[in-house]
Order: structure tokens, then C-alpha cells, then sequence
């Protein structure tokens, strides 16, 4: 390593990029990979998204319209999956690899070559996750969460198929972390304590244990479902002894880790944000370091809220009810070092501060809902209703998505060297945060009137909210297409952008040129 | 071009027309009718409001400092960045909350998980896609099929007031009783829930859960399944009829009086015309949803039978596929959901519908004779 800090300089461009596809297709460039993750991402938030629209335009109005609930299934559970493997994992993957190295001052990540296999499986996977719709009998239409034995047993022939997908989902995931944890623990530059690690490190940093700890679950409850089908096992199958509610079991272990997975990289990114545009230190580094890690290990105790209307023991019901109480302490304390950070502070609202400070009110009101459903007597009444839907989509939308959005126009300038159009930001935000309300706020409202999910066609009683709700999807798909204009147009050209152009953003990244050279950090920084 | 036409015509029309007439702006959950439904909902609200509070403190200060910390006000920013009594403070004062809403809630838990000394116990099983409900102490029982119409639901014709929640034979129960209800599913996971009762207990093969209620109000209360359970998941609605006891008592004596009677159906000599009206019933109640009413099916899933081998060909293979269904597809066992009458009707009236004029029949005693052999 140190041989090539000496013969190449940062500004060096004699080791530029290849020409033309091989660029992409051969690359070990954690730039370059990091771009494709993020334009992968984009993709399926628009494949995902489009399924979306589909599904809200059946639930316009009563009555089934547009398709049979065949296929409507197959949209409520490709959404599902697109969103969660497809758009929200990979782009949190992309800014990891941007950013990473250039937050701890390493010149590439640890594993390069692993990196570009660990992409490429992604359109692979993919490709046959999308091809299933096209299959005889259909995609998936079992939910994202596809609980045997409706998925097994009951489930159409594609459903091998998807666990294929699932297993390079898995196998891409856990490279990927393998790869953030060996770049982090021994690429950091001298002086970089971990109690000196950005945040954004730090939460990418747990992030990575966490996804080496559920993946691995996953891709054990798809095999054993590929067993059941294929190989006359009966893991689920209660006629030949099995148990459906061990999948739930194995299913949601993995699956509510997973929620943080989705969630603890934008609470580093927002960590950032916000002390830039209030121009103060970020309050409380060390609570908020331990604060991640306290929900990654409550992440591991509380799978079971999932499932209080299964009938587990009553011991066994308080004591997830009480671990899924204590959750919210730290997500708690998250929330007040945010709006401490923000307190006296000297603040502006470009649109990196807008999309995060929408992110911490609107976070905060989807762990409202989830406090409200910890309560397992009152989650008989919400769970699987509507109201579950308005609790994860307010954690994911403005929570996950919102996080990836101020990510995206706080680091443009460093990626691209550009400013982004300023103006187009902000309406990119306004009709976001507008559409984005008008869809999910409705929601609760549905799910404690009584509308279970899932579900193509409702009681009249349901109508009006539902159609406020698809409105306001429509306008919130719409505005995405803003955003891909934004960046499209940012890449080109535009004013040009200072290393920092942020008044109050601090950090490594920041001390690199943009558009941040394709090799930086060949020797290493000084922390002090 | 003209099913999209029509499709337009639909949606244009829909828009118009004041069809959402029906329709509410309900925003919260209702209290409901039973003592459960009734401590769900004060949780309900004590958690919402500890939420709204801590929310308008949260929230009240950041908007402070949006409104008065800005740059473009001239403001300097402060630098300090850490303060341990204040962490110490904003993790103690939550944990303090929660502990305080935990006692309430175990206690509602704890006696909902109470199924002892019930009155009545309901045997509730899920089907794909209806219920059926077993009333075990008086050895009857019947499945409870959506009884809205495909043209209301198609927008041929305008929707009924209880579109989709509306069942041919509603559960049944006593006021004031303690109703154990004892769950459980044939097929995939289904979840029984009646919001006014307060009570969502799910459905799963190979398990039988339990809940419990007491309706104090008569009248009619409905609910839907809330587990996905395939592709009619959204029209399997619950509904169950609380009446007073002595209507109860005569409601469950002429119960079992037809229950006995179609026990002595089995004994009586069919002809083919009183087979082929009887399962035409059968059919629609059974099996319609996924054959079809004039069966024609849903290929791949759910083959068509008009015409087709089974229904044309031998007819042991034919009552053995509708006796014993076909492991691995949604094709289930009707032999024990049917009556010995239904299913010699549902399977002449299979080989005798739409065409297929076989002529041929099998009759009650011989289907009781076959499910015996085996
Ligand atoms: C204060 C923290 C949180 C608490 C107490 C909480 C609690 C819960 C509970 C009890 C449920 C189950 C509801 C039911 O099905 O009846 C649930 C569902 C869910 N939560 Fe949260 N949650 C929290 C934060 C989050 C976060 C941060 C995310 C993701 C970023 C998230 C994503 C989800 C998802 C995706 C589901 C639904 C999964 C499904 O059934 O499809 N939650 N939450
Ligand atoms: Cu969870």
C-alpha cells in the first residue's frame, strides 16, 4: 500500500478510469462502484415506485378497476421487495462506498475486488426477481413478508425463483458488510480514533455487524422454504408436522434487524447534516454513538411484535411488549441530540437541511405509531390494518428515503463538482414532503377505522381517505422524476463547487477537491 | 380497446357520481361494544396522547429554533455540544413514561389472555376463502360464505351499504355470555377480527388458538380476515350477530334440528334433478370462487372443469379429488366441510352442468360408503 502513496500523488490522473463499459464492468473504483449503486437504486425506487402507483390506483376507489387481485397481489409484494433489497439497501450501500473512504481517509475500500462482485450481483438478482413476472402463474403475491404456508405450499411456481434472488441478495448484502467492516477497522487514517469516527462510520459500522448477523437468517428461512418445496420437507407445513409459525420466527428475527438496517445509515447522515446547516457541533456524539448501539442490540429482542396476534404465551408477549417499549428510549434520545444540535444554533434551509430536518419530525412521528403498537393489547386492534402501513412507510419514506435524499444533495457537489440547482431542490422537497404526507397520513386514519392491508378493493366507509391518499401518491411518484432531472442536470454542469461548500460541514471528505479525484488518499491524513 | 373504454366509463362515471355518499372521515378507533375493545381503547388513547405531548415539547423547540436561530436573523451559533445531566435526564424521564404506560397494558393483556369458565365455545376455522364456524357444545355447524355480489364489486350495479362486509350466514352468539372462541385454519394463515369486540386472533394450520369476548349490545358487528391469505384475501369479511339469550336458545334449537334433518337426507333416495338443484348451491357456496360459476376456472391456478377430463371421465378419480383434494394446490379436501348430500350433489352437478351431460349420478349413501371404505 505504501509503495503506491509514494509513486502517485492525489492529483495524478495517469491512473484514471478505463474507457468506455469495461470502466463499469471491471472496476475496483469506490467511486465508481459507489455511482452504481446509486443509479441501481434509483432504478428500482422507479420500478418499485411505478408498482406503487399501480397499487394506489386500484385503491382509488372501491370497486375493482384497473387490475384483478391476482396481480394486485403481486404489486403489494414486488413493491414491497424492490423497495426494501432493490432501492433503500443498495443506495445506503452507494453512499458507503462514496464516502467511507473519504471520511476516513482511506484511499479505496479494503476489499476492492469483492466490492465490483458484490454489485454485480445485484442486477442479477434482480433480473430474475423482475423476470418472475413474467412466469407462468405470476410473481410472488405472498407480501414482502411472505409467510408460509401461503408462500410455500400455496404459492405459485416463481416462488423458486425468488429465493434464488433472495440467496444473491443475501450473498451481495453480506459482502458488502464484510467489506465496510475491514475498511473501517483498518483503513482509518492515523489519529482516527473510533470515538473520532464520523458518524455516518459509525452507523455503517453497526449497520454492517447487523446485516452479517440477519442475512445469513434469511437466506436459512428461503432454503428451508426451497426444501418444503422442492425437496418434500416440511419445515412449515403443519400435515407433515411442521410449524407456519417458525417461519414467522425466523422471518422476523431477520426481519426487524432489517428495519434497522434500513434506518441506523440515515441517522449517521443526518448527524452530519444537521450540525452543517446549524453551524454547531452535533450534540451529544457520544450518546449518540451509544444510543445506535443500544437499538442494534434491543434490534435482536424484540422480532416478536411482529406477531402478537399469533398466539404466543403471555410471557412471551410481555416480554416483547416491554423490549419494544425500551427501544424507543434510545431512538428517543436520537431525536433530542438532533433538535439539541439544532437549538441556538445559526440555521439555514438548503435542501440537504430541509430533506433532514422533514426527516426528524416525520421519523419521529412514525415512532410515535411504533410506541402506539408496541402496546400488544392495543396491536390486536392495529396490527395488519392500515395503521401498520402509515407506521412503516412514515419510518421509511421520510425516514429512510429522506435520509438518502439529503445524503444525495449534500454530497453532489463533492461527487459531481457542480452545484445542484437550488430552486429545483427545494420544490423537489416541497411536493415530496406535501405528497408524501397527503399519502401516509390518511393511513392511520384508515387503520384505526377499521381497513386490514393488503387488500384491492375496501368498505365504503374506507373511500374517501383512500382517495386522498392515492392523490397524494401520485404527486409524491410524479415529483421523483424532479429529482433524476436535478441530478441529470448537476452531473453536467452547473456552478462550480468549492471542497467545502458548506459553511459548517466538517470532516476528511471535505478536504478533497470536488468533484473529488478518482484516486484520493493515497497517503493517508493526519487526525489530530 | 372496448374493455378499456369501459374501463374509463367506469372510472369517469365513479368520479361523478355521488357513490361515496356511504363514505366517512372517521379518524380514530372506535371504543366498541365489549369490556376488552373498551380497555384497548383508553390504552389507545393515553399512549396517543403521552405521544402528542412529548411530540408538542419535541417539536415545540425545534420549530423555536427553526423560527428564531436562523442565519438570515443574524443569529451567531452557540458552540456547545454536550451536557451529561441532560442525556441522563431525557433517557431517565421516557424510560419513567413507558414503565408507567407498561402497567395498564399487562393488566388489559392479562385478561384478555383469560379464556377460562366461557359459556359458549366457537370452533372458527379459516378457509380459503370463508369461515366456518362449529358450535361445539351443540354439534353443528356452518360455513359463513361473502355474500356481495361480483357485479357490485365490478361496478356493474351500485354497491349495497355493507358492500364487502356482508356474509350469507352471519356467526351467532348470545349477549352477556362469555364466548370462547377457539381458532384455527385449514389451508393458509387467516386472522379473525372484529374491531368492536376488540378481539384479532389468527387463524393457522395445525394450531388452535384461543380468545375470548362478551358482547354486552345486541346487533350486527362486522370485520374482515387481516392475514393475507391469497387472492380473495379482501372478501372474506366476519360477521357476527349478537342476540339475546332466548332468541339464542331458539336460534340454536332449530340449529340442531336441521342439522339432524340433513343427517337423514343421507338415508333418502336422490333422483338426478334433486341432486342437480341442491348442488348448484353447493357449488356457488363451495366452490365457485376459484372454478367459477360457470366453470370455466382460472388457469393456471385453479383449472376449469367444463369439459374437462375429471368431470367427464371416471368418477371415482372425481370423488376422490373432491373427498381428499390434491396435496400441493389450493385444491382442498371437501371430505369432511361437506355433508355426504352436498358432495354427491356438488359432484353430479359437476358432471351435469355447463354441458357436460353425462347423465350420470352418484347418490349420498354411495359417497358415505366410499368415505368409509377408505
Ligand atoms: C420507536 C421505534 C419503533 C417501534 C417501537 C416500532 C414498533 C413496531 C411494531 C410493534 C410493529 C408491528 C406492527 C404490527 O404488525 O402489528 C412494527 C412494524 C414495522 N416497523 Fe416499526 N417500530 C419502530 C421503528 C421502526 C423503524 C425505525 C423502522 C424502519 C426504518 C420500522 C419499520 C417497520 C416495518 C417495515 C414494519 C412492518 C412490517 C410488516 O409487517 O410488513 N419501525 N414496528
Ligand atoms: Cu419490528
Amino acid at each position: 500500500m505504501s509503495a503506491v502513496a509514494d509513486t502517485h500523488a492525489q492529483d495524478d490522473h495517469h491512473h484514471g478510469p478505463a474507457k468506455g463499459i469495461t470502466r463499469w464492468l471491471l472496476t475496483t473504483n469506490h467511486k465508481d462502484i459507489g455511482s452504481m449503486y446509486l443509479i441501481f437504486s434509483f432504478t428500482m425506487f422507479l420500478l418499485g415506485g411505478a408498482m406503487a402507483m399501480v397499487i394506489r390506483a386500484e385503491l382509488f376507489q372501491p370497486g375493482l378497476q384497473i387490475v384483478e387481485p391476482e396481480f394486485f397481489n403481486q404489486m403489494t409484494t414486488m413493491h414491497g421487495l424492490i423497495m426494501v433489497f432493490g432501492a433503500v439497501m443498495p443506495a445506503f450501500v452507494g453512499l458507503a462506498n462514496w464516502m467511507i473512504p473519504l471520511m476516513v481517509g482511506a484511499p479505496d475500500m479494503a476489499l476492492p475486488r469483492m466490492n465490483n462482485w458484490s454489485f454485480w450481483l445485484l442486477p442479477c438478482a434482480f433480473l430474475i426477481l423482475v423476470s418472475t413476472l413474467f412466469m407462468q402463474g405470476g410473481a410472488p403475491n405472498f407480501g414482502w413478508t411472505f409467510y408460509a404456508p401461503l408462500s410455500t405450499t400455496y404459492g405459485p411456481p416463481s416462488t423458486t425463483f425468488f429465493i434464488f434472488a433472495v440467496h444473491i441478495m443475501g450473498v451481495s448484502s453480506i459482502m458488502g458488510a464484510i467489506n465496510v467492516i475491514a475498511t473501517i477497522l483498518n483503513m482509518r487514517a492515523p489519529g482516527m480514533t473510533l470515538m473520532k469516527m464520523p458518524l455516518f462510520v459509525w452507523t455503517w459500522l453497526i449497520t454492517a455487524f447487523l446485516l452479517i448477523a440477519v442475512m445469513p437468517v434469511l437466506a436459512g428461512v428461503v432454503t428451508m422454504m426451497l426444501m418444503d418445496i422442492n425437496f418434500g420437507t416440511s419445515f412449515f407445513d403443519a400435515s407433515g408436522g411442521g410449524d407456519p409459525v417458525l417461519f414467522q420466527h425466523v422471518f422476523w428475527f431477520f426481519g426487524h434487524p432489517e428495519v434497522y438496517i434500513m434506518i441506523l445509515p440515515a441517522f449517521g447522515a443526518v448527524s452530519h447534516i444537521i450540525p452543517a446547516f446549524s453551524r454547531k457541533p452535533l450534540f451529544g456524539y457520544a450518546s449518540m454513538v451509544y444510543a445506535v448501539g443500544a437499538i442494534a442490540l434491543l434490534s435482536f429482542v424484540v422480532w416478536a411484535h411482529h406477531m402478537f396476534t399469533v398466539g404466543i404465551p403471555i410471557a412471551g408477549q410481555l416480554f416483547f411488549m416491554y423490549a419494544t417499549m425500551l427501544i424507543a428510549v434510545p431512538t428517543g434520545v436520537k431525536v433530542f441530540n438532533w433538535v439539541a444540535t439544532m437549538f441556538r444554533g445559526s440555521l439555514t434551509f438548503e435542501a440537504p437541511m430541509l430533506f433532514a430536518v422533514a426527516f426528524v419530525i416525520l421519523f419521529t412521528i412514525g415512532g410515535f405509531s411504533g410506541l402506539m403498537l408496541a402496546i400488544a393489547p392495543a396491536d390486536f386492534q392495529y396490527h395488519d390494518t392500515y395503521f401498520v402501513v402509515a407506521h412503516f412507510h412514515y419510518v421509511l419514506v421520510p425516514g429512510a428515503i429522506f435520509g438518502i435524499f439529503a445524503s444525495a444533495y449534500f454530497w453532489l457537489p463533492k461527487w459531481t463538482g457542480h452545484m445542484y440547482d437550488e430552486t429545483l431542490a427545494k420544490t423537489h422537497f416541497w411536493l415530496s414532503f406535501v405528497g408524501m404526507n397527503l399519502a401516509f397520513f390518511p393511513m392511520h386514519f384508515l387503520g384505526l377505522a377499521g381497513m386490514p392491508r393488503r387488500i384491492p378493493d375496501y368498505a365504503l366507509q374506507f373511500a374517501d381517505f383512500n382517495m386522498v391518499s392515492s392523490i397524494g401518491a401520485f404527486m409524491f411518484g410524479a415529483t421523483q422524476i424532479l429529482f433524476l432531472v436535478i441530478v441529470v442536470k448537476c452531473v453536467r454542469g452547473g456552478e462550480k463547487a468549492a471542497a467545502n461548500p458548506w459553511d459548517g460541514a466538517e470532516g476528511l471528505e471535505w478536504t478533497v477537491p470536488s468533484p473529488a479525484p478518482y484516486h484520493t488518499f493515497s497517503t493517508p491524513p493526519e487526525v489530530k | 380497446m372496448r374493455v378499456h373504454a369501459k374501463r374509463a366509463g367506469v372510472l369517469l362515471g365513479g368520479l361523478m357520481t355521488p357513490a361515496l355518499s356511504m363514505a366517512d372521515w372517521t379518524l380514530n378507533m372506535s371504543p366498541g361494544v365489549t369490556g376488552t375493545s373498551n380497555e384497548i381503547f383508553s390504552l389507545h388513547m393515553t399512549i396517543l396522547w403521552i405521544c402528542v405531548v412529548i411530540g408538542v415539547v419535541v417539536f415545540g423547540v425545534m420549530f423555536w429554533s427553526i423560527f428564531a436561530h436562523r442565519k438570515s436573523s443574524g443569529r451567531k451559533p452557540a458552540n456547545f455540544h454536550e451536557n451529561t445531566l441532560v442525556e441522563i435526564l431525557w433517557t431517565i424521564i421516557p424510560l419513567v413514561i413507558l414503565v408507567v404506560m407498561a402497567i395498564p397494558a399487562t393488566a388489559t393483556l392479562v385478561d384478555m389472555y383469560d379464556t377460562s369458565e366461557a359459556d359458549v365455545d366457537i370452533k372458527v376455522t379459516g378457509y380459503q376463502w370463508r369461515w366456518k364456524y362449529d358450535y361445539i357444545d351443540d354439534d353443528f355447524g356452518y360455513f359463513s360464505n361473502i355474500s356481495t355480489s361480483d357485479d357490485e364489486i365490478y361496478n356493474r350495479t351500485a354497491k349495497s351499504e355493507n358492500y364487502l362486509l356482508d356474509v350469507d350466514n352471519p356467526m351467532v352468539v348470545p349477549v352477556g355470555a362469555k364466548i370462547r372462541l377457539l381458532l384455527t385454519a385449514n389451508d393458509v394463515i387467516h386472522s379473525w377480527w372484529v374491531p368492536e369486540f376488540g378481539v384479532k386472533k389468527d387463524a393457522i394450520p395445525g394450531f388452535v388458538n384461543e380468545a375470548w369476548t362478551r358482547v354486552d349490545e345486541p346487533g350486527i358487528y362486522r370485520g374482515q380476515c387481516t392475514e393475507l391469505c391469497g387472492v380473495k384475501h379482501g372478501f372474506m369479511p366476519v360477521v357476527v350477530k349478537a342476540v339475546p339469550q332466548d332468541e339464542y336458545d331458539t336460534w340454536v334449537a332449530e340449529q340442531k334440528e336441521a342439522a339432524q334433518r340433513e343427517r337423514e337426507l343421507t338415508e333418502k333416495d336422490w333422483t338426478l334433478e334433486e341432486l342437480m338443484v341442491r348442488g348448484e348451491k353447493a357449488y356457488a357456496s363451495a366452490c365457485a370462487s376459484c372454478h367459477q360459476a360457470d366453470g370455466s376456472g382460472a388457469p393456471p391456478a385453479f383449472p376449469a372443469l367444463k369439459g374437462s377430463q375429471i368431470a367427464l371421465e371416471d368418477m371415482d378419480a372425481h370423488l376422490d379429488v373432491v373427498v381428499n383434494g390434491v396435496s400441493g394446490t389450493a385444491m382442498q379436501a371437501f371430505g369432511d366441510q361437506l355433508s355426504e348430500v352436498d358432495l354427491a350433489a356438488v359432484i353430479t352437478y359437476e358432471r351435469n352442468a355447463w354441458g357436460n351431460d353425462t347423465g350420470e349420478m352418484i347418490t349420498p349413501k354411495e359417497v358415505f360408503e366410499y368415505k368409509n371404505q377408505e
